[in-house]
């Protein structure tokens, strides 16, 4: 009987397969502006078994540039790490010291080089959008469906190069050589017939707009929070902003080991993607949310006033609101921000006689925000997607007793607090759907690959909200007085119809987060944003003035820079870092 | 016409044919060394030799056929006195000194030892007065065999000392005891089976044989004595095998015997050799991965590779099935020459030509076998195809003779002898 036992190991032995990397296919912003390309990387490797023969060791040292004890040890760790007929000696390689190397490969037989493709990048910006590769690990070996990658390959990680991984990657080529005993070269196995030529990957276009993206950045700079802009009739994601951030060229391959660390230190967290992953109670940003809900299940009508003293009595409890005049309509309560009349509306709702219990109610409530995106993930190719808090019934039930719980114990959440979170995300979608006029599509950020004509067909079914469209018009006009006469108008931009609703949340770790949600234009909204600026204080005095900005920025590029300089360079170079955190983050990035 | 020579040509074409395998093979083994052609490098050196194999050849055509016989003995003692030679002035290649310099070739006079034997034990084996069931006839033969022996042993090259063995088949296709091959080959059973199983098991067995052996014959009592006997030696002998192998043998010979008997894994050491060569020839397959392109032999994983490995190429560019075509060409070759000795019609002739015939399967088989991991590493070169000057030098001057003695047979019609 024939057994190819013996072949295998042969080949084991003198063959060496060398895999050829393709190109990754590149990212272009939603303008075919060029974000992400490749720059190769080269590993000096060593042929396995390790077989040194004649090697001028001290000059191979001093090329590059390591003793003679380093050199030892690389040898040990490479002779441990063999795989497949190779292990890397040195990896990442720079440029011109592997040319200087190459040169003189032939003097040091046993050693090659690998060439891979490592990710380079035209703008500091995006890196949580954009993601970043890493070498595949035990886990990405073992779950792989079908067996593409081996030790030593590179993966995307985390965002767009990660969820499109498949795409971007093309498909390895192959080459096989023979090779000596010292692994030296002997030419291309049965004349390169096994050879495989390498594909290179589909190019991908993302709906992100670098310009404002890189904008959003420089507002944020200098402060903890996000920014989301969507476009509301497609769901594309414009702008998607964390900070702190991080140059997405630190993460890359050959540069990750010097920064990575650092930057899981740094307090402030800036590998954190707060724009999908941190849920905050929307405060009153919820405002516009909570009036759309009570005028669709009938707690409150359009021409609803509710008197407000400066208070929401509640037993012997009071809650408090601004200053603004006693008898308020639904379109002064968004204006002015009026927690008393979301308190009555709330009430109004969850005394509603059609409900059986508050149980009920609250379900009622419930599957209302639901439809709007929240307490669930919406699905979005961004990594780190966090769901945010929404809870269920269970849990009052747990907190204060079945059927022993209603209105009074959970009032809060009617202007936004308590147990309730929101990510900036989420916050955008609920602007957008309201933009919308009752409707989302799952925001994302793929616009297009390249080669394909679909993205995939999550990002193309419309969502609609349980809020009939009808009932938008006076909301929304609410949150257009915001911006003209409410809480928003002091940054509101001249000639364009912003619809908003600032948002100032109690946090309390700190100061609080200054929030706000808005769309622009009202006539055929273009966008929707979130804004949380952490610890800054209210919403109107950074997270509307912010919003505006880039709504400005995107909806009248030609008035660029801005027509209110003051007010950018305000946001610009406002450090709004809480101080605890300050002198630690010098001492990270400007120690020694 | 009858008194003219006339070579026999399936032998010289068998000859040939071994001639060109061994050629290709060492020049496909060296291709990646920086031979471009046949006659650079190590196949370019291997073709002179055979160039001066052939002139040599055309010299012994031309003498008389009796000339060997007379000057026989003449031969054997200018062979030892090269052998005492080589220990005096011989310069020392991979730890043994056998060779012996002249300007800038060296020469192994251990290969042409065997030549000169065979003459001496032909001249002797012919005289008429000499009969291998005479003890003192046997003992001078004895003397004769293991003279040069013990010179090469002398000179460190056991392996090739060994070859000597190969004249005991000769001895015994002359009428000696075939007692004497069976001893040897119980011999090396029970040393095999000693280091296998231990000498406590080994006996134990021996003597639950015994036993066994008795309970169906107890009633024959002649056999009763002998069997006691026997088992006692068979026991004494395997007692005397741990020490012959802890103390005469050297170290590497018994990491190459134990590595053989499965006893030893060593792939890195005394079993790297062994190991290579069977990846080698196991990865040709049936047909080979064609000439010149065997991965193992390009990439010189194999040391020795030209020399007492040269197999290896055969079995990984040619396969099984070169491999096969290989023996049994060698195979063939020896039959032929067992043929020719049979219709030889003077004794020397027959047992001269038995002589070179036993060699070469004693070559054979031991090469291939340890090529392959069936027989301990021996290094000794498989005839005409292993890369060495002495080797092919010795080979075909030792078959051209036998072919000379041959080609003159019919002169012999009126001799006394048959």
């Amino acid at each position: 009987m024939l057994d190819d036992k013996y072949t295998r190991i042969a080949e084991k032995i003198s063959l060496r397969k060398q895999t050829i990397y393709p190109q990754r296919g590149l990212i272009f912003d939603r303008n075919k502006k060029l974000v992400v390309y490749n720059e190769p990387v080269y590993d000096l490797m060593l042929s396995v078994p390790i077989k040194l023969k004649d090697i001028d060791t001290s000059s191979f040292c001093s090329l590059l540039d390591i003793t003679r004890a380093e050199f030892d040890k690389r040898l040990e760790t490479s002779k441990a790490r063999a795989y497949q007929g190779k292990s890397v000696f040195k990896k990442n390689i720079p440029n011109r010291l592997y040319a200087q190397i190459q040169e003189r490969l032939f003097e040091f037989k046993g050693f090659f080089f690998e060439i891979r493709q490592d990710r380079n990048y035209k703008y500091n910006s995006s890196a949580h959008v954009l993601g970043y590769l890493g070498e595949v690990n035990k886990s990405d070996l073992v779950s792989q469906e079908e067996n593409y990658y081996e030790q030593g390959d590179f993966i995307g990680k985390k965002g767009v190069e990660s969820f499109y991984e498949t795409n971007l990657r093309g498909l390895k080529g192959e080459r096989y050589y023979y090779v000596d005993k010292f692994g030296v070269n002997k030419g291309l196995y049965r004349d390169g017939k096994l050879d495989v030529e390498p594909q290179d990957g589909n190019n991908l276009i993302l709906t992100i707009d670098i310009d404002l993206q890189e904008f959003g950045e420089k507002l944020l700079s200098n402060k903890m929070g996000s920014i989301v802009a969507i476009e509301p009739k497609t769901g594309e994601i414009l702008a998607l902003i964390s900070s702190p951030y991080y140059n997405p060229a630190n993460f890359n391959i050959q540069n990750r080991s010097k920064y990575y660390g650092r930057a899981l230190q740094d307090p402030t967290k800036p590998i954190y993607n707060r724009a999908v992953s941190a849920p905050y109670p929307p405060g009153s940003t919820f405002k516009p949310l909570m009036a759309l809900i009570g005028l669709q299940d009938g707690a409150i009508t359009a021409e609803t006033h509710f008197g407000c003293p400066g208070y929401y009595r509640l037993g012997n409890r009071i809650i408090r609101c601004h200053p603004h005049s006693f008898s308020t309509s639904l379109e002064r309560s968004i204006a002015s921000s009026c927690n008393t009349y979301y308190c009555n509306t709330f009430k109004n709702f969850m005394q509603n006689e059609k409900y059986k219990s508050s149980e009920e109610a609250y379900n009622s409530w419930k599957s209302y925000l639901e439809s709007f995106g929240i307490g669930h993930k919406l699905d979005i190719d961004v990594s780190g997607e966090f769901g945010g808090w929404l809870k269920d019934a269970s849990f009052y039930d747990k907190m204060h007793g079945k059927d022993r719980w209603n209105y009074a114990r959970i009032i809060s959440l009617s202007f936004g607090q308590g147990e309730l979170g929101f990510t900036p995300m989420q916050m955008a979608n609920v602007a957008s759907s309201i933009a919308n006029r009752g409707f989302y599509f799952t925001p994302h950020v793929l616009k297009q690959i390249e080669g394909l004509d679909t993205i995939p067909a999550r990002y193309l079914v419309k969502h609609n909200t349980k809020v009939a469209p009808q009932h938008f018009d006076a909301v929304i006009a609410g949150m257009f007085a915001v911006t003209q006469s409410g809480t928003a108008a002091g940054s509101t931009i001249k000639g364009i119809n912003i619809a908003g609703k600032t948002g100032t949340v109690q946090n309390p770790h700190g100061k609080n987060h200054s929030a706000y949600m808005a769309f622009a234009p009202i006539e055929d909204p273009k966008i929707a944003i979130a804004v949380v600026v952490e610890e800054a204080g209210y919403g109107a005095s950074w997270a509307a003035p912010m919003a505006h900005l880039i709504i400005e920025r995107y909806l009248m590029p030609e008035t660029v820079p801005t027509t209110k300089k003051y007010l950018e360079e305000r946001m610009i170079n406002a450090n709004l870092i809480p101080e605890k955190y300050r002198s630690f983050r010098d001492s990270l990035y400007h120690g020694r | 016409m009858e008194d003219r020579a006339r070579i026999d040509i399936i032998s010289l074409l068998l000859y040939l044919s071994l001639v060109a395998l061994g050629i290709a093979s060492v020049y496909s083994a060296t291709s990646e060394q920086g031979a471009f052609t046949l006659l650079d490098g190590r196949s370019g050196k291997q073709l002179m030799w055979f160039g001066v194999s052939f002139f040599l050849g055309a010299i012994i055509f031309l003498l008389n056929a009796n000339f060997f016989e007379i000057f026989s003995w003449y031969f054997y003692i200018l062979l030892m006195l090269m052998l005492v030679a080589v220990l005096l002035v011989g310069s020392e290649i991979a730890g043994s000194r056998s060779w012996i310099k002249i300007g800038s070739f060296s020469l192994q006079p251990a290969e042409f030892a065997k030549y000169g034997t065979a003459f001496a034990v032909s001249a002797y084996l012919s005289r008429i007065d000499v009969s291998l069931e005479n003890r003192k006839d046997l003992l001078r033969i004895a003397g004769i065999i293991f003279l040069p022996m013990a010179l090469i042993v002398l000179q460190g090259d056991a392996g090739s000392a060994l070859v000597f063995l190969s004249f005991i088949l000769v001895l015994y296709r002359e009428g000696l005891t075939p007692l004497v091959l069976v001893l040897g080959i119980s011999a090396i059973f029970i040393f095999i089976l000693t280091l296998y199983f231990g000498i406590v098991a080994f006996s134990i067995a021996v003597l639950v044989g015994l036993v066994v052996f008795y309970a169906f014959t107890f009633t024959n009592k002649k056999a009763l004595v002998p069997s006691i006997a026997i088992a006692t030696i068979v026991i004494l002998f395997s007692f005397s095998v741990q020490f012959i192998f802890k103390n005469i043998l050297q170290e590497h010979q018994q990491k190459r015997i134990l590595v053989t008997l499965n006893l030893l894994e060593d792939k890195k050491g005394a079993g790297y050799n062994v190991d290579q060569a069977k990846i080698a020839i196991g990865s040709g397959g049936l047909t080979g991965k064609g000439f010149l392109n065997g991965s193992h032999t390009k990439g010189d994983f194999i040391p020795e590779q030209t020399t007492d490995f040269i197999f290896c190429t055969i079995g990984e560019e040619g396969g099984w099935m070169w491999s096969s075509i290989t023996v049994s060409l060698f195979v063939l070759f020896i039959l032929r020459l067992f043929y020719l000795a049979r219709r030889a019609k003077k004794r020397f002739k027959r047992i001269f030509i038995y002589s070179i015939a036993s060699v070469i399967f004693f070559h054979l088989t031991i090469n291939v076998g340890m090529t392959i991991g069936l027989m301990p590493v021996i290094g000794i070169p498989l005839p005409l195809i292993s890369y060495g000057g002495s080797s092919v030098l010795a080979f075909s001057v030792f078959i051209f003779t036998a072919l000379r003695l041959d080609a003159s047979r019919n002169q012999d019609l009126n001799s006394i002898y048959s």
